[in-house]
């Protein structure tokens, strides 16, 4: 099993060569200049071309890879060139928003709707599983920005029972920093949950027609024990790919939500980065999350063979 | 409910105000970029040796007492006692030498200053000279100039940093220290009151006066949605916001507990700009024809909204400046769509193609963008629209080729009227050599505005004034589609907020 992570992890070099090319020359060829914004709009053309030569903007692009490729490698991901600070450094002082926001989504998405989608296979054909099935169309026709406003002017404006937005890091105690993610983990999570609830109900429902699951029942086991110990364990790859694909979309999703609710996250910081073309911190932050895709993609991968002794390395 | 970001490091018995800022702070020299978030900033953390008052003239601020020699070529300046950075140095007259050459070095207006600077001069630690090769008309106009850049002083070893690299340390002398430890880029920014900070005595007036500080604390706390921003005001999250968008006002209009204040007492000017290089806006006769078919009533109505925030205004230099001027200003005051439509004809240029940038990311110049759009296609231009980002625009608008190429025929933006209200600032009026975006060239506009900045009589300036105006609206450099006050709103547990075009926290009041 070692040499299978090795051999997956050593496989993750290439991906990353592959996207460093890809962000760079994408930033390289994209309209926009930093120097510009840098400058203000009360900037004389010269004040411009002065920033643009001082950040080396003026120089062809394989010299500006080649130094920035150098320095990843000598593990320096640049420093942001409006606020002259290490990209490390932003994205550390981002990062606990971020994980804390995934992290809560992805716990609270999973212990809702397995069970909600264990319920609609076992109870399928039933108003139980219409109603869960349609609210899986809900959940998924609603992008992330209606969900939040909604929930914002229900919950903050007119009910006034949790903060519009903002964190509150978890040192400053649990509570507070629970009540700061309600909100932005509902408006996240419910398409989220939606497609969990579906694909679960819809793997279930094959497992559930099989000849040992038929077995278990005439033994006389509780339908806890049927649905939970025999049938979701056998239904679980399926369920465990689209939890780790959703962790991708969820990755995608918090740019928006930390936008709507003023987290101070990657998102932000990703979305700030580009408005700004600020160019180190687009290129560091986005290496680092095409390194977190992989490495989800490799946790799944060894969960499957956890789960499913019949997949071999 | 539960304070935002920020306030957990507030001690309990601090006042802290909570606004929510024009835009993302990511600079922090006021002198490398022009951006007004910086500025803003510089405002907090600085001070100026003049600044500017409400009726739009200069008095002194850090200076104490000023001599201007009787041939009009030596200035010399005393600083006031007591004035401390805030690392606890005595403010001298070698920090503010070096701060006026750093600033120089970048400011169109510190430039045009320096060209007819012979030395600036240390004479004591509390007293420096500026000695001119001639006399000119605007020293006290720069050194108190309220728009970017701003002539901040610096302690001489920041300010001996290259003008074109940003400095190392965020000390100034001004009200409010910057928290750095606390800085969170893109995020939240706190200020300190400076408790060593000496004010002047006399009341407050715009960037002028006594800047007494009555509150300990300020968490600027960016936002980038904007509705989600207004509804924090609304709520009562954030005490105040620098910069809602005119769309979002109705969302705190009735709300009993929130004012909604314009702040900037001259306000912003909204331009048309049109790129004199290529057809169809090369010819002057089809540029005159849009100053006929430009109605800023319209735009006005559609951009801002609210009438009360609104003028229309043919001034170049700004409505309620002190160069205000009406000359040359009949076709742009009236609005004539049939007689536009026959000069277009006219000139052959009916259906022509026009490339229109739109801002799609900015709440004030997109609406204006789509407003210019439906104004041209109804003027019987073929109008093709590209929606942008603000950055991409900015790198765009400088470039030269034709529009089929990657260029373009016109964009909308905006500038502060505070920073429009002379040739040495104004932008779009700098002719030829010196021209921004739109390359427009009419030499005897370069001579005027040269003559202009010689000039010492009050007279003759004004003379000037008309003069430049009636020639940018012969030439048409470009299309001013009117003057409006940004509004600022807070929460009614704030009071005496200073009217002005930047946001000042001195002199603002919290209740507890």
């Amino acid at each position: 099993m070692w040499a299978f992570i090795l051999r997956r992890v050593l496989a993750t070099i290439p991906v990353l060569f592959v996207v460093s090319i890809v962000v760079f020359s994408i930033l390289h060829f994209a309209p926009g200049d930093p120097s510009a914004m840098i400058a203000g709009d009360q900037a004389s053309q010269e004040q411009i071309a002065a920033i643009r030569a001082q950040l080396g903007l003026d120089r062809p692009f394989h010299e500006k890879y080649f130094l920035w490729i150098a320095d990843i490698l000598r593990g320096d991901l640049g420093t942001s060139i409006f606020s002259n600070r290490p990209v490390s450094v932003l994205f550390m002082q981002r990062l606990e928003p971020t994980i804390a926001l995934t992290v809560t989504t992805t716990i609270v998405t999973v212990l809702l709707a397995v069970p909600i989608g264990v319920l609609a296979a076992w109870k399928a054909g039933s108003w139980i599983d219409r109603a869960v099935m349609s609210f899986a169309v809900l959940g998924f026709s609603f992008p992330v920005f209606v969900v939040a406003y909604i929930l914002i002017y229900v919950f903050s404006i007119t009910l006034g029972v949790l903060p519009i937005q903002g964190y509150r890091p978890i040192a400053e105690g649990f509570w507070p920093f629970l009540t700061y993610l309600i909100l932005p983990s509902f408006a996240l999570g419910l398409s989220f949950m939606a497609l969990i609830a579906r694909i679960t109900r819809a793997s279930m429902l094959e497992v559930l027609t099989q000849d040992h699951i038929r077995t278990v029942q005439a033994k006389g086991l509780s339908t806890r024990a049927v649905l939970f110990s025999h049938a979701l364990p056998n239904a679980a790859v399926p369920i465990l790919t689209i939890i780790g694909v959703g962790i991708a979309i969820l990755l995608g999703g918090v740019v928006v939500t930390e936008s709507v609710f003023a987290i101070p996250g990657l998102g932000r910081l990703v979305v700030d980065a580009i408005l700004n073309r600020d160019y180190p911190v687009i290129q560091g932050v986005l290496l680092i999350f095409s390194g977190v895709y992989v490495m989800v993609n490799l946790t799944i991968d060894l969960l499957y063979v956890i789960l499913d002794p019949r997949i071999r390395y | 409910m539960i304070a935002p970001i920020g306030q957990a490091n507030a001690d309990d018995e601090e006042i802290v105000v909570r606004s929510v800022p024009i835009g993302n702070l990511t600079v922090l020299d006021p002198i490398w970029t022009t951006a007004y978030i910086t500025r803003n900033h510089a405002y907090m953390v600085w001070d100026t040796l003049f600044a500017m008052d409400a009726n739009n003239e200069v008095q002194p601020q850090m200076v104490d007492t000023y001599e201007i020699s009787d041939d009009g070529l030596t200035y010399t300046f005393t600083l006031r006692e007591g004035l401390l950075w805030h690392d606890g140095e005595p403010v001298t007259a070698a920090d503010c030498v070096a701060s006026i050459e750093r600033w120089a070095a970048n400011d169109g207006m510190g430039q045009a200053m320096m060209r007819y600077t012979d030395s600036i001069d240390v004479v004591d630690d509390d007293t420096f000279t500026i000695q001119l090769s001639e006399p000119i008309g605007f020293v006290l106009e720069a050194l108190g100039k309220i728009d970017s850049n701003v002539p901040f002083m610096m302690p001489e070893r920041l300010a001996e940093t290259p003008p074109d690299e940003q400095i190392e340390e965020v000390i100034g002398s001004g009200p409010f220290r910057f928290v750095e430890d606390e800085w969170v880029p893109g995020s939240v920014v706190v200020y300190e009151k400076f408790e060593d900070y000496v004010p002047r005595d006399e009341p407050p007036s715009m960037a002028a006066g006594g800047k007494v500080v009555h509150i300990d604390r300020v968490e600027s706390v960016y936002m980038p949605d904007a509705g989600v921003a207004m509804s924090a005001v609304a709520a009562g999250e954030v005490d105040l916001h620098e910069s809602p968008p005119p769309d979002l006002l109705e969302m705190v209009a009735g709300n009993p507990d929130v004012t909604i204040q314009p702040n900037d007492p001259l306000g912003w000017q909204l331009f048309m700009a049109l790129n004199h290089l290529h057809p169809p806006f090369d010819d002057p006769e089809v540029r005159r024809a849009l100053l006929w078919g430009t109605d800023q009533e319209a735009y006005m109505a559609n951009v801002i909204g609210d009438p009360e925030r609104y003028d229309v205004c043919a001034a170049v230099f700004g409505c309620g400046g002190p160069n205000e001027s009406d000359a040359g200003s009949e076709a742009l005051l009236g609005v004539d769509i049939e007689r536009a439509r026959q000069m277009i004809e006219d000139a052959g240029a009916m259906g022509a193609e026009v490339l229109i940038m739109d801002p799609a990311d900015n709440s004030t110049l997109h609406p204006a963008a789509l407003m210019g759009t439906q104004t041209l296609r109804n003027l019987g231009f073929d109008v093709t629209v590209e929606a942008v980002d603000w950055s991409t625009l900015t790198q765009r608008r400088a470039r030269q080729d034709p529009p089929s190429e990657g260029g373009w025929n016109v964009f909308i933006t905006n500038s502060t009227a505070t920073g429009i209200d002379n040739p040495l600032t104004h932008n779009f009026v700098k002719n030829c050599d010196d021209a921004w975006y739109g390359w427009p060239c009419d030499e005897r506009i370069v001579e005027l505005n040269e003559e202009w900045a010689l000039e010492t009589d009050e007279d003759r300036r004004a003379e000037l004034i008309d003069e430049i105006q009636a020639l940018h609206m012969e030439n048409v450099t470009y299309i001013p589609l009117g003057q409006y006050r940004p509004a600022i709103v807070y929460s009614n547990q704030i009071s005496d907020v200073i009217p002005a075009p930047a946001i000042f926290y001195w002199n603002i009041r919290k209740e507890d």
